[in-house]
């Protein structure tokens, strides 16, 4: 017996593991300290960087609008018969009508350089919208009062997102400009109201009318060929190599290249979309096929990765129980793996479509980042996807396109805190403890 | 009981990887009669009993070497499909394993899947028969399309025995069925064995000694991956002939 502590009395024996337990406590606190902070200043970053996004992009949520009154030629609209006609509408000058409306309003304004600048109060895209408008509601043509898009650089001053106090040559609108908005504002015929072009319309040349329903539909129509291709193809080579493959040296191949596959920089599976799907197999460029192509095989490694950890999480017991009373292995799988795998399986594959939905290089590399004005109707049309879109309008020089990319980020964190929530809720709910 | 031999093994040699785990045995199962594989831990009663259904297959590393015969046919022929041999040679696990679905989709998956019902009530039929036999109908007749796995785990363990003769199998190969269990929950299924017996050919692995001496009528002590001593069960227990054997059972070894 040469154990060192049996010299020791019990009291001097509690007394060191009484000053070593204060050492440890010590330990402890500092370590609590250490995590706090991390998790504060973590918590803080994303804090500062949502209230960044929200008060650069709120204020997209709404559109100003001014008040012209107007009678529409309905005569020159109509044929012989007295029904519109659309290659008259197509023709009509709907830009000067509204233009020269407007300019109504301020019979003082003399002079060709004033009344131009006195017209750029209004949206160029006026026009072009109150065709529309009419085109689908001919009975508006009876009307004689309508409000009108202002330009972008008005809707900025109204949302007080233009400094008059900057000198004139530094602002978007002069002086007699701002004078002209703050009379309308004073006899109320100015308004800003909620903004629904920007979830019923597609992109634009004007800020005033863009919309971000291209590039919604155009990512849900990717995203969804991406689930179409990823989920089978990732499930079947799961189970593949958890139940069939023969260990060895090709199936260890096979799963380095998996993961490697998972860590590659998503911008190269875009050049292997141009240089495979665009330039080998010739399928349309800037197509949401070819996007949901490319994703899918940016997605499957993840999906696989994920299906098998879920596969091996369900115990063998229950696969063996199947091979026992004379199922096939696929049978075992299919039976009894998969639907205990499932909700797995589920998880990891929203997770991997949430990060599909955020990717933006793969999609610039195949096209996908082209200024398309028309929200597609099927997978080859021409289409954006929303990070894309962000993308687009950030780049762009309108201070008023800046407003709606954080408006447009903001309704992309939505959409992927929603898909990540449903993820956690699937798990909670199916998760199955042995 | 009878004197027909079921199964005929010869010269079964098994390797996980390198390493042997089985040498050279040599043993003939007896038709409808109750064999019990005893030995300490790791000698490879598993490992043995799972040739007989060809388990050992979902193993990667295990090799099965030697011929293990039932009827005129060849169990360890690669030639022979699994999936048919299974049907005929079932198994209940030393975990109760039920599958996390309803008591009545647990009996009736195996005739389903062999194709051995075609319509609801043949599969009830089998159902309720297999629950009789199994001893478990009068507890759970009332609800069938309950979970499995609210079932107590000896409950859990018939119902794995149900499973496995729903498909009618001519051989019930038991791997310490009731390590799991609580002592009642074990004397239940003990006699559940004895009553099997007379329908189907049973081997099973057991650490008990004394549960080997109840419910068998053979007996085969392995030691090191070796067979020891085989024959009648209460030769084995009174008059080992093998000091290894002797040492085991009076509780040297183990
Ligand atoms: N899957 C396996 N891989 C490698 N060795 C195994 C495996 N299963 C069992 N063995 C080895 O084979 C021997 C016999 O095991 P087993 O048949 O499980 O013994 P028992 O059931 O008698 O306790 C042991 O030495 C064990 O380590
Ligand atoms: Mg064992």
């Amino acid at each position: 017996m040469n154990n060192p502590t049996d010299m020791l009395t019990a009291q001097q024996r509690q007394d060191i593991i009484r000053h070593s337990l204060q050492k440890r406590h010590k330990t402890e606190r500092r370590l609590r300290w250490a995590g706090l902070t991390a998790i504060t200043i973590a918590i803080s970053f994303l804090v500062i960087l949502i209230s960044n996004i929200f008060l650069n992009g709120y204020t997209a949520l709404l559109q100003s609008e001014l008040q012209v009154e107007m009678t529409i030629p309905k005569a020159e609209l109509v044929d012989e018969n007295g029904d519109l006609d659309a290659a008259r509408i197509m023709t009509f000058n709907w830009n000067g009508l509204v233009k020269k409306a407007f300019r109504k309003k301020f019979p003082d304004v003399k002079g060709m350089m004033d009344k131009r600048s006195l017209g750029d109060l209004v949206s160029d895209n006026a026009g072009y919208e109150l065709r529309l408008q009419i085109e689908k509601n001919p009975e508006l043509m009876e009307q004689n009062l309508f409000w009108i898009k202002t330009s972008d650089d008005v809707d900025m001053y109204m949302k007080g997102r233009l400094d008059a106090s900057l000198p004139e040559k530094m602002r978007r609108l002069d002086d007699k400009q701002i004078g002209w908005v703050d009379q309308l504002k004073e006899v109320s015929e100015i308004r800003k109201v909620f903004n629904t072009g920007f979830f019923t319309t597609a992109d634009s040349r004007e800020p005033e009318s863009a919309g971000i329903l291209g590039a919604v539909v155009g990512s849900a129509m990717a995203l969804m060929v991406t689930i179409i291709l990823a989920l089978p193809l990732a499930v079947m080579a799961a189970i593949y190599l958890e139940y069939f493959a023969r260990p060895g040296r090709v199936t260890d191949l096979i799963e380095v290249n998996i993961n490697n596959l998972a860590a590659v920089p998503s911008i190269v599976f875009g050049l292997l979309g141009l240089s495979v799907f665009l330039g080998f197999f010739n399928m349309p460029r800037s197509a949401p096929l070819v996007g949901g192509m490319v994703l899918a095989l940016m997605t499957l490694p993840t999906i696989i990765i994920a299906t098998r950890a879920s596969i091996r999480a369900v115990p063998t017991s229950i696969r063996d129980a199947a091979l026992g009373v004379g199922a096939s292995r696929m049978q075992a799988a299919l039976d009894h793996v998969l639907p205990q795998a499932a909700p797995g399986i589920l998880t990891g594959t929203i997770i991997g479509i949430a990060q599909a939905l955020g990717e933006t290089a793969p999609l610039i590399m195949i096209g996908m980042v082209a200024f398309v004005v028309d929200v597609p109707t099927s997978i080859t049309d021409p289409a954006t996807a929303l990070p894309v879109q962000i993308f687009i309008w950030s780049d762009s020089a309108e201070r008023a396109f800046y407003e709606r990319s954080s408006l447009a980020i903001m309704v992309l964190l939505v959409f992927l805190i929603s898909m990540n929530l449903l993820a956690v809720i699937l798990r909670r709910r199916y998760e199955k403890t042995w | 009981m009878s004197d027909t031999v079921k199964i005929l093994a010869s010269d079964v040699n098994v390797f996980y990887d390198t390493k042997q785990a089985l040498h050279d045995i040599n043993i003939d199962i007896m038709d409808r009669q109750v064999t019990a594989f005893i030995g300490p831990s790791g000698c490879g009663k598993s490992t043995f009993l799972r040739c007989f259904n060809r388990m050992n297959d979902v193993i990667p590393s295990c090799r099965v070497d030697g011929h293990i015969m039932m009827g005129d046919e060849n169990i360890n022929d690669q030639a022979l499909d699994p999936v048919f041999l299974r049907a005929r040679v079932g198994m209940v696990f030393q975990k109760p394993n039920p599958f996390p679905k309803s008591i009545f989709e647990n009996v009736a998956y195996g005739p389903r899947i062999h194709g051995l019902v075609t319509n609801k009530s043949e599969a009830e039929d089998i159902v309720v028969d297999s629950l009789k036999r199994s001893g478990l109908w009068n507890e759970v007749h009332d609800r069938l399309h309950d979970p499995a796995t609210g079932l107590s785990g000896g409950q859990q363990q018939r119902l794995c025995i149900a499973r496995a003769i729903a498909v009618q199998p001519e051989v019930l190969l038991m791997d310490e069925p009731c390590s799991a269990l609580d002592p009642i929950a074990t004397s239940i299924i003990e006699e559940l064995i004895n009553d099997l017996k007379d329908r189907f050919t049973i081997i099973i692995v057991t650490h008990s000694m004394q549960q080997a001496a109840r419910v068998s009528q053979k007996t085969a002590y392995f030691h090191l991956g070796h067979l020891i001593e085989y024959g009648e069960t209460k030769d084995v227990f009174t008059r080992p002939a093998d000091p290894q054997t002797e040492a085991y059972i009076s509780g040297k070894i183990g």
